[in-house]
């Protein structure tokens, strides 16, 4: 920012130094060529302002909104966190320092939360990322119509996740879903999918499985075809099969990409909410009635927006934000020693 | 993740651009939820001063034309009703707009388990209508709910909710039960927990595949509605756990959890809905507006095989007001629209069409419901049974959480036992640790 800032100071004085010559449209519109030799000139002083000021012009919208709708709010979130605020009189903040967070700590619901959205996480993201390497294997054979399956493989994705819950909602209703009559064929007692505590948090990872593993698969798709077709040639030549060349071509190229649907998925699994909360019906930001699916995020939302205390919903969204952070230093340094290994 | 240059750029573009439709979608898929609803306005759009109404739910002022008809009179009016589907989420943003001082609409309807909340922390972001209107047009009970101590009126009351059961006739038959509504209410007259040993009676010869009630909550709902002690007493002091109500309805829910007589569903969603055009639950505790709700779901089979009978108790569940915040940009025009929505005539004309039951006594003797709800009904006195009810509702306090402590008792403490098996006291223990984590202790 220094650099800019001089830059910005540097015109004030040249205002007088070239009194006589026009700042005209004449002067920005070859700015951008071959500055004129007289180095010391009003014109080469704009063009140098311009190519040092223009770039953080040109990316300040992004700061500025982000600066509006991403950092204040940010800051005023930890603001609040450390507050007694109720949603009902936001006007009356009183300091409470650490009590927020001390809270939290030894509140039995925070934990349940941080284990079910630990496991709903494992649960989702795991099977999703194989299965969508799987399904991009499949998809990079040579097929008829495969566009098709491609725009297909999106579109549990692009669906809204209102509608995708409200309709597993039914499937996994535990009075006349059509899982539990499945189920009655094979002999197994009706589960009740919403009460039962791995029912649940299974429930609710299946909706998660379906709309992501499509998006994860075509990430893939677009990885393995970035790989070049002579290596499985000479693969093939040394005498590897198709499921060889699959873990030992395929697998390693594509590391890299791997690495970051890992990180993707597990930003996603750590914000978890739309799906829990419309799953959970009603009452949905409870997470069921022992609070069995119950994430970080449906936590947040209960005591903030339902039960109405700003002020730990607050302190939850930064220990949410803390415990991000601390997923990508673990990320950063897995990335380095795979970095190192290759 | 730098390895051979081609491949990462494009690996990034595809990156960049799924990162950038996963905000778009996400913006779309949180955003269409209410938008279908929120259009929905009264019509009209020729008059200069357009003001809106917030509202959850069915308020039922534009199904029963009273939008129109306002503007009808004042041409110069039109108005435009957003409602919020869902009651937590129209409050919490209700509220923020109150005080952030801009975003409200002209007229506000405010729940009656949120309106304490309003009286005690937003009662200087409403206009006083106690000083426009004739106080005592209403119901004497209802109009202190939204009455500060200092006597400002934050908001008129619309409809109340003096309870009755609702029963298929049809069913109370086969199993060999009274039919008749008048014996029927006298046999469980008094106490609630007549009615619930009425549902073991009905489970020894319950026709196959249906049960005594709906749930347990709704038993509890309907039970604690009748009580003068809930949640609150009357200076405001938290005092659930040694309510004397709150232990009467929690053990009739509890003997319905554990006996076997409960559908187990949860009331508002979507099996409850089919519930009703199954058949498979007999009665449902029955506030004078779930009698729209129950002729639209059980839909034509159910025509002449439900009944209404009196409650246990004169019980009260649900109702709501309208406030006009004083944030508002036509405030004179919405008091004005408020006092006529609210009057004893155009209440009576919401309950010709949708059974909600005016808060405004005078209209009582003039109340006719529909032809075709009569019908639906078995030609029950709907409006006879519920008036009889409403004059007799003990007078009940509110307090600032009544709303997150109900859901605790019903959703986690009461459902704990009749959905995941627990005993009582767990159950109990469980609701406990719920409301102190509500109330911050």
């Amino acid at each position: 920012m220094t650099s800019s800032k001089q830059a910005l100071a540097q015109p004030a004085p040249s205002a007088d130094a070239a009194p006589g010559s026009k700042p005209g449209a004449a002067g920005g519109a070859h700015g951008r060529g071959t500055p004129p030799p007289g180095s010391s000139s009003w014109r080469s002083r704009l063009y140098r302002w311009d190519m040092k000021a223009s770039p953080y012009a040109f990316i300040a919208p992004f700061f500025i909104i982000f600066g509006a709708f991403g950092l204040i709010p940010l800051l005023y979130t930890a603001w609040y966190s450390l507050h007694d605020v109720q949603l009902a009189s936001l006007d009356h903040q009183t300091w409470a320092g650490l009590d927020n967070y001390k809270n939290l700590w030894s509140s039995d619901f925070f934990w349940n939360a941080l284990k079910n959205t630990f496991t709903i996480g494992l649960i989702s993201t795991v099977p999703q990322l194989l299965m969508a390497i799987a399904i991009a294997h499949l998809l990079n054979y040579r097929l008829r119509g495969s566009t098709v399956w491609r725009v297909v493989m999106l579109t549990p994705y692009a669906t809204s996740v209102a509608a995708a819950t409200l309709v597993f909602t039914l499937l996994y209703s535990w009075d006349g879903g059509m899982i539990n009559w499945l189920l009655h064929f094979v002999g197994v007692d009706p589960i009740n999918w919403r009460e039962s505590d791995w029912g649940s948090q299974f429930a609710v990872s299946s909706i998660v499985i379906w709309r992501w593993t499509g998006y994860n698969a075509l990430i893939y798709l677009a990885a393995m075809q970035a790989i070049p077709t002579d290596l499985y040639e000479s693969a093939a030549l040394d005498g590897a099969n198709r499921w060889q060349q699959f873990r030992h071509v395929t697998i390693p190229m594509l590391r890299p990409t791997i690495l970051f649907t890992v990180v993707v998925s597990t930003i996603g699994a750590t914000q978890l909410f739309g799906e829990p909360l419309l799953f959970g019906g009603l009452s949905g930001s409870k997470g069921g009635s022992g609070h069995q699916f119950q994430t970080l995020g449906l936590y947040m939302y209960d005591q903030g927006w339902i039960i109405g205390n700003l002020g730990k919903a607050s302190a939850i969204a930064w220990s949410m934000f803390l415990i991000l952070l601390i997923v990508a230093v673990i990320n950063l340094l897995l990335t380095r020693r795979l970095r190192k290994s290759q | 993740m730098r390895t051979s240059t081609r491949r990462s750029r494009r690996l990034g573009a595809l990156a960049a651009v799924a990162a950038l439709t996963t905000g778009l979608l996400a913006g779309c898929a949180s955003d269409s939820k209410d938008k279908g609803s929120s259009d929905g306005g009264g019509g009209g759009g020729k008059g200069t001063t357009t003001l809106t109404i917030g509202t959850f739910g069915v308020f039922g002022y534009k199904q029963a034309g009273l939008y129109d008809e306002y503007m009808k009179l004042h041409p110069n009016i039109s108005i435009k009703e957003n409602v919020t589907t869902k009651t937590d989420v129209y409050w919490p943003k209700t509220l923020t707009r109150l005080q952030a001082g801009s975003g409200t609409d002209d007229i506000q309807a405010i729940e009656v388990g949120n309106v304490t909340e309003a009286v005690q922390t937003q009662a200087d972001k409403f206009v006083d209508l106690g000083k426009e209107v004739d106080k005592s047009q209403w119901l004497d009970w209802k109009l202190a709910q939204a009455t500060t101590k200092d006597g400002k009126t934050i908001a008129l009351g619309t409809d109340i909710g003096p309870m009755a059961i609702c029963y298929r006739k049809d069913l109370f038959e086969k199993a060999g039960l009274e039919t008749d509504r008048t014996k029927l209410a006298a046999q469980w007259k008094g106490d609630w927990s007549k009615y619930v040993a009425l549902g073991k009676e009905y489970m020894k010869k319950a026709p196959s595949g249906t049960k005594f009630v709906d749930s347990a909550s709704s038993v509890y709902n309907a039970a604690l509605g009748g009580e003068s002690q809930r949640y609150y007493d009357k200076d405001g002091n938290v005092i659930w756990d040694k309510s004397t109500g709150v232990k009467s309805a929690w053990n009739n829910a509890m003997t319905v959890a554990t006996s076997n007589m409960s559908a187990k569903l949860k009331q508002f969603e979507d099996p409850w809905n089919k519930a009703f055009s199954n058949a498979t639950f007999a009665t449902v505790a029955c506030p004078a507006w779930m009698i729209g709700y129950i002729e639209e779901k059980s839909g034509d089979s159910g025509k002449g095989k439900w009944d209404v009978a009196a409650a246990p108790t004169a019980a009260n569940w649900g109702g709501s007001f309208i406030g006009v915040p004083t944030a508002g940009k036509h405030q004179k025009e919405a008091i004005a629209l408020a006092k006529w929505l609210t009057a004893p005539e155009q209440q009576a004309k919401v309950f010709a069409k949708q059974a909600s039951f005016p808060s405004t006594p005078s209209a009582y003797a003039s109340l006719k419901p529909l032809a075709d709800t009569t019908a639906y009904f078995s030609n029950a006195p709907i409006a006879q049974i519920f008036s009889d009810s409403a004059k007799t509702i003990p007078t009940q306090y509110f307090g600032t959480k009544d709303q997150p402590i109900g859901t605790a008792i019903t959703d986690v403490g009461i459902l704990q036992v009749e959905q995941k098996g627990k005993t009582p006291a767990q159950g109990w223990s469980a609701a406990t640790n719920e409301i102190k984590d509500v109330l911050g202790q």
